[in-house]
């Protein structure tokens, strides 16, 4: 009798489970070709959300890629795939970055955080509870790369990091709408949630100059 | 993308000897660009040799008064120092203007000077381009035009650089430094570094197989109001339609350099002395022989005017 883990293979695992059978019968290929078109596999450990999880990967796997194949922590997306959306942010060492291009091996030892790592569902970071408040999404695609992307900005500027719509640069930038949207740009809504994005995030810095 | 084997160096000499040994092999460090390139097999290295921990990531003051950029700064970090800001803040506002906040962390300053160019063509691998593949031809002459160059141009290549950062060091007077894999070590006026596309538009900048960019210098502070205009699609995340990095003095003295217009960093030392006479008066000198589309030939008012609106600005 099957157990019950068994019958509740969620979509997700399906999928990746479909997705490894693939690669198996892709092998042949791989091993028949000139050894430079051999992958590259080594060994990498990140640290992500306060867990070390050492990792062996080809050496072309993307951090986002290492992330949600094979580390299953799905809450970071895939949108472009190109660094022109933002939906795969994540903070790395404590800077946003577009997790789509960097390499995995490249952040060997480095400290990720991911969206699972901002909040829980029991628990949100103030983040997502004001996303929550102020509709800041539709669709949700876009949201755990906003939230990442909204709390490495709040810091920038306490930090005092200028930005293109800073009037002065001699002077610590002010927490502004227009500073937000500037800010915010690599980060893109096709549901177009971005005026109540910015509302939740001025929230979250309690109120704008 | 293709398999590649990747390598740390621990230092420059080791980097540029580990590159040059290997024909196919490329220097990584933000890898912003790079891997994109990568994942859409335009560029295919087969190694990749990460130079992060060549602790060239400091900024700090030089004997004449100047700035040395290490290669590693990112692009964040050198437009929030607080030097950068004070004297030299057309780098800052170029740098603020380019990209959007993630890209930033993790671009480099050499990164920046080397990122290849945006033209659709170069980018559609199922259209013939001479960078991609030297002599297949240039599919963005009688195509669609609207970004590109307009100064500099030649039969095989019309593509722009794309970097708002390097128009700002070409108005500065900043020179590259290099490391050879022999030790050599050579300085490269940005004014040279990047070369226009001529016959070889696949080569494009002075550096040899291996050499790695260890530094950018900046001379002494130039005093005058330091800007940086750029006009583009949106308001942010785009690139420039054309830019102008100006440093403009009260008497009406200056220096110009545009972006958006050319294989490189566009400026006309020449055509500066006609800056107390007005924009006009400039563009004359700055945007002579330009060749233009029915598409882009707006790049020179757009130009002349961006030029204008930065002079007007000086003056109030």
């Amino acid at each position: 009798m099957a157990k019950s883990e068994d019958l509740s293979l969620s979509r997700r695992d399906l999928m990746a489970a479909t997705a490894a059978s693939a690669a198996i019968s892709g092998a042949p290929g791989v091993a028949g070709a000139a050894p430079s078109d051999a992958p590259s596999v080594v060994e990498v450990s990140l640290e992500v959300n306060g867990q070390k999880r050492p990792l062996k990967l080809d050496t072309r796997t993307t951090l986002l890629d290492a992330l949600r194949e094979h580390l299953k922590l799905t809450g970071t997306k895939k949108g472009c795939d190109h660094g022109q959306c933002g939906a795969c942010t994540v903070i790395v060492e404590g800077r946003r970055i577009n997790s789509c291009l960097t390499l995995a091996v490249m952040h060997d030892g480095d400290k990720v955080t991911t969206i699972e790592g901002l909040g829980t569902p029991e628990k949100l970071h103030p983040l997502q509870a004001a996303f929550v408040k102020h509709d800041g999404y539709q669709c949700g695609y876009c949201t755990p790369g906003q939230i990442c992307s909204a709390k490495a900005v709040l810091d920038e500027i306490k930090a005092g990091v200028p930005s293109h719509v800073t009037i002065d640069l001699t002077e610590d930038p002010r927490l502004t709408e227009a500073e937000l949207r500037e800010r915010m740009s690599g980060n893109i809504c096709r549901c177009g949630a971005y005026s109540n994005i910015v509302e939740a995030i001025g929230d979250v810095a309690g109120g704008l100059a | 993308m293709k398999a590649f084997i990747y390598e740390r160096a621990r230092t420059p000499v080791e980097a540029a000897a580990a590159v040059a040994k290997d024909p196919n092999a490329k220097f990584i460090a933000g890898g912003t660009n790079l891997l994109d390139l990568m994942k859409l097999e335009i560029e295919t290295p087969r190694r990749l040799v990460d130079v992060n921990d060549l602790k060239l990531d400091r900024i700090e003051p030089t004997r004449d008064g100047g700035l040395r950029i290490g290669a590693l700064v990112r692009n964040t970090d050198l437009a929030a120092d607080k030097r950068v800001r004070k004297d030299y803040a057309v780098l800052s506002r170029a740098l603020l203007a380019g990209a959007s906040g993630q890209l930033r962390n993790k671009a480099t300053t050499a990164g920046n000077l080397l990122q290849r160019t945006r033209c659709p063509y170069f980018y559609d691998t199922n259209m013939p381009c001479n960078k991609r593949k030297p002599g297949a031809g240039c599919s963005a002459i009688g195509g669609f035009t609207r970004a590109h160059a307009v100064l500099g141009t030649s039969e095989a290549c019309i593509a722009t650089h794309p970097s708002d950062m390097a128009v700002a060091m070409r108005v500065l007077d900043a020179v590259v430094e290099t490391v050879r894999p022999d030790g050599a070590t050579r300085a490269i006026p940005v004014a040279d570094f990047h070369r226009l596309p001529g016959n070889t538009p696949h080569i494009e900048t002075a550096l040899m197989p291996g050499e790695l960019i260890t530094a950018v210098t900046l001379p002494k502070p130039v005093g005058g109001e330091h800007a940086y205009h750029k006009v583009r699609d949106r308001a942010s995340y785009a690139f420039a339609l054309v830019s102008v990095a100006t440093i403009l003095r009260k008497d009406g003295s200056g220096r110009v350099a545009l972006g958006g217009v050319a294989h490189k960093p566009w400026r006309v030392e020449a055509a500066e002395t006609a800056m107390p006479r007005g924009a006009k008066a400039v563009a004359e000198g700055l945007l002579a022989g330009a060749r233009t589309t029915d598409q882009n030939a707006f790049k020179l008012t757009l130009a002349e005017r961006a030029l204008d609106a930065a002079m007007a600005q000086a003056r109030s």
